[in-house]
């Protein structure tokens, strides 16, 4: 009966990962196809540059500091998300094995029973911390009225993913001290004592009342509901704000050296004005079709489109967005929310409809608008302000072109100033023959 | 003194090669106030016997506004003008009191073959501070309250933040910084090429705002190093009314008027 019991678990839980993994699997795959969908960019940077954007930026999130009290409160979630995941070997093993803190058995009794009852405390008193600021995070989310959590493009699904997340983390600490407190009782229910855990014991000595029968279920729904939470983020993740958590990391290796006022150079059409000066000039040969500028998500560079899965949607880039501030429809982040969500919709669309899907529908016009790209001032505040090295402005940059040399809509201003600029080699109508006339001014 | 602004292709003829270009830039030449600010400039290059020379006449817009409002095409054609222009005259060395000029110059022409050592202003008046052949006599702006604005060009761009500080400093003035400076300054509206059209819809415009932040601390003077910035300063200034008691001034005509040039 043991055995069977025991061979019924195991397989439970290998359905349980195994399910979670390949459709995990599935998803971070069609991620990484879409990335991949995106145009060439060479990324022109050393290992040692990279390692130590990652070091720096995602590792050490130094850019998250400009903002202190945010940032402390996203350390605490952000170290003891990863310290957690210690947990996790031994709930692998004994999951695998249908044991019950094996890594604790084998260590009882020697040096590292210790380092094990200290390991453990050390996640508890992370999570009761985690507790804290989750609480914070909500508040923030529902109750203080944080500009930059108030934008439209937070409406639905957004503002839903944000407590979606917290409320996974509530579920997920309530599992924790519930599988490690029920334990203990269990413990000091037999022996008189507990593993000796900061938090768990003192639970423990609270539910010593209860049966051992009911201690046991409590520790497996502990024990399963930790399980399933971390089965549960790691589905979620790929659709929602949280893949930060990984893409963090490859975006900010992937960091791009040039200078933030460098906007990069368009060899089609540098060739082309090249012949039209020198006609004897020979335009090296091009794939095919040249478009200009990106109509579509998949003519953006494949960084623009891990940039888009790379964000969390703090929307420092708006805060700081000066046409947001005063009062322009443009918002940074909802640049990278649309980018994302239209690469999701063609993908929904392929899958529903077959790989030729199309729904007549692009990226400039249909998510986002001429007017939000007309009202950006190219000043990097937001490229400046990203925690993980986004850069907003480098896809404005290429729907403004294709908007302009592809679908010749220009305000009438503009096509004043590249009129002057063609005839007069000056944006004002200036003849460039009164280019010295300040000069009568010295003397 | 007998200013002078000596034209490239004049010296080049008489077989003389200058140290560096003086690149004006668009608003340097043609708009009033900006016009003020070259001439100050001129005129400390000329005190210091600097051997420089304008391109005058041959000098193009450099295409930032263009590309920056998705024009290619328009960008390419001066861009390619230009760097034929300063390869044929050999140039190394090019400085600028445009932020803009200046970028696109820096980072943008070397992949159109057109590679120089690029300066803005602010770095080449603080070099001659540092060494000793600019001497800043403070003079009128000794103990003034001066707030300086970050040009996005500039600051953001290409981190220049210390030069123009350090030139206000020589001044012996009273430097006082507001909130929102350097990485965190805010832009002064006009990047992007929104200098030359109308806003978008929206509840303010964007040198009201920073003019605000501005006058906050209470300046005599708000230091500026970009010309378009100093236009979009000034109108807020303006737009306050508070012309007469807050002047917005370049960091070329701090130096300029402090010396009595």
């Amino acid at each position: 009966m043991d055995i069977f019991l025991s061979i019924v678990q195991i397989l439970i839980f290998i359905g349980l990962v195994g399910t979670a993994f390949y459709f995990g699997f599935k998803k971070f795959k069609e991620i990484y196809d879409n990335i991949n969908l995106g145009k060439p960019e060479t990324i022109n940077t050393t290992l040692s540059f990279r390692i130590k954007s990652v070091l720096l930026i995602a590792f050490a999130q130094k850019k998250m500091f400009k903002l202190t009290f945010a940032a402390l409160l996203h350390l605490v979630i952000y170290v003891s998300f990863c310290i957690t995941q210690i947990e996790l070997i031994e709930i692998f093993l004994d999951g695998f094995t249908a044991g019950h803190r094996r890594i604790f058995h084998l260590a009882e009794d020697t040096f590292f029973q210790s380092i094990y009852v200290f390991a453990i405390s050390f996640i508890e008193f992370l999570t009761l911390l985690t507790l804290v600021v989750t609480i914070i995070f909500i508040l923030r989310r529902t109750t203080f009225l944080i500009n930059r959590f108030n934008k439209p493009e937070l409406k639905g699904f957004p503002a839903k993913d944000a407590l979606t997340i917290l409320t996974f983390e509530l579920i997920l600490i309530t599992c924790i001290f519930l599988m490690n407190g029920a334990d203990s009782a269990i413990r000091i229910k037999e022996l008189g004592h507990g593993y000796g855990f900061l938090i768990g014991d003192i639970i423990g000595s609270m539910l010593t009342g209860l049966s051992f029968g009911a201690l046991e279920v409590l520790e497996k729904i502990g024990w399963y509901g930790h399980l399933c939470m971390v089965l549960g983020f790691l589905l979620y993740l790929p659709y929602s704000k949280h893949l930060h958590v990984i893409l963090a990391f490859p975006n900010t290796f992937f960091t791009r050296p040039e200078a933030k006022g460098e906007i990069h150079n368009m060899p089609a059409i540098m060739h082309e004005v090249k012949s039209m000066i020198d006609p004897s000039y020979t335009v090296p040969a091009t794939d095919g079709e040249v478009q200009f500028g990106a109509k579509d998500v998949f003519d953006l560079s494949w960084k623009s489109l891990l940039d888009a899965y790379t964000c969390t949607e703090c929307g420092r880039c708006t805060q700081a967005c000066p046409a947001n501030i005063t009062g322009k429809k443009l918002s940074p982040r909802k640049i990278m929310m649309d980018t994302r969500d239209r690469m999701e919709d063609i993908t929904k669309g392929k899958k529903e409809h077959g790989p030729d899907f199309v729904d007549n529908k692009t990226l400039l016009g249909d998510y986002i608008t001429a007017e939000e790209l007309r009202a950006c001032t190219t000043c990097n505040a937001c490229v400046e302000e990203c925690p993980v090295n986004i850069s907003p402005l480098s896809i404005i940059v290429e729907l403004r072109r294709n908007l302009i040399m592809e679908q010749s809509d220009s305000p009438s201003e503009w096509n004043t100033i590249f009129a002057n600029m063609e005839n007069n080699q000056a944006p004002w109508q200036f003849s460039p023959e009164d280019r010295l006339k300040w000069t009568e001014e010295l003397n | 003194m007998q200013y002078k602004a000596p034209i490239m292709s004049e010296l080049v003829a008489e077989g003389k090669s200058p140290e560096v270009v003086f690149w004006v830039g668009c608003a340097g030449s043609f708009d009033q106030r900006a016009q003020r600010v070259t001439t100050a400039f001129t005129k400390i290059l000329n005190q210091l016997n600097i051997n420089f020379a304008v391109l005058g006449t041959e000098e193009a817009c450099t295409g930032d506004p263009a590309r920056r409002a998705g024009n290619e095409f328009v960008f390419q054609m001066l861009a390619q003008q230009n760097v034929a222009t300063l390869n044929n005259y050999g140039v190394k060395k090019i400085v600028t009191t445009c932020p803009h000029c200046f970028n696109t110059l820096k980072n943008e022409y070397p992949a159109l073959g057109g590679n120089y050592e690029v300066i803005h202003h602010s770095q080449y008046l603080q070099t001659l501070i540092n060494d000793g052949k600019l001497k800043v006599e403070g003079g009128a702006f000794k103990g003034k309250r001066i707030t300086y604005h970050d040009s996005c060009y500039l600051g953001r761009a290409n981190e220049i933040y210390e030069a123009p500080r350090a030139v206000i400093e020589s001044l012996d003035a009273d430097l006082v910084e507001i909130n929102k400076s350097k990485a965190n300054g805010l832009c002064c509206g006009a990047g992007g090429s929104q200098m030359f059209k109308e806003d978008e819809p929206g509840n303010k415009r964007i040198n009201t705002e920073r003019t605000g932040e501005l006058l906050e601390v209470y300046p005599e003077v708000i230091a500026v190093a970009c010309p378009f910035c100093n236009t979009m300063i000034s109108d807020g200034v303006k737009g306050v009314n508070q012309q007469d008691d807050v002047k917005v001034l370049d960091i070329a005509e701090l130096i300029s008027q402090a010396n009595s040039y």
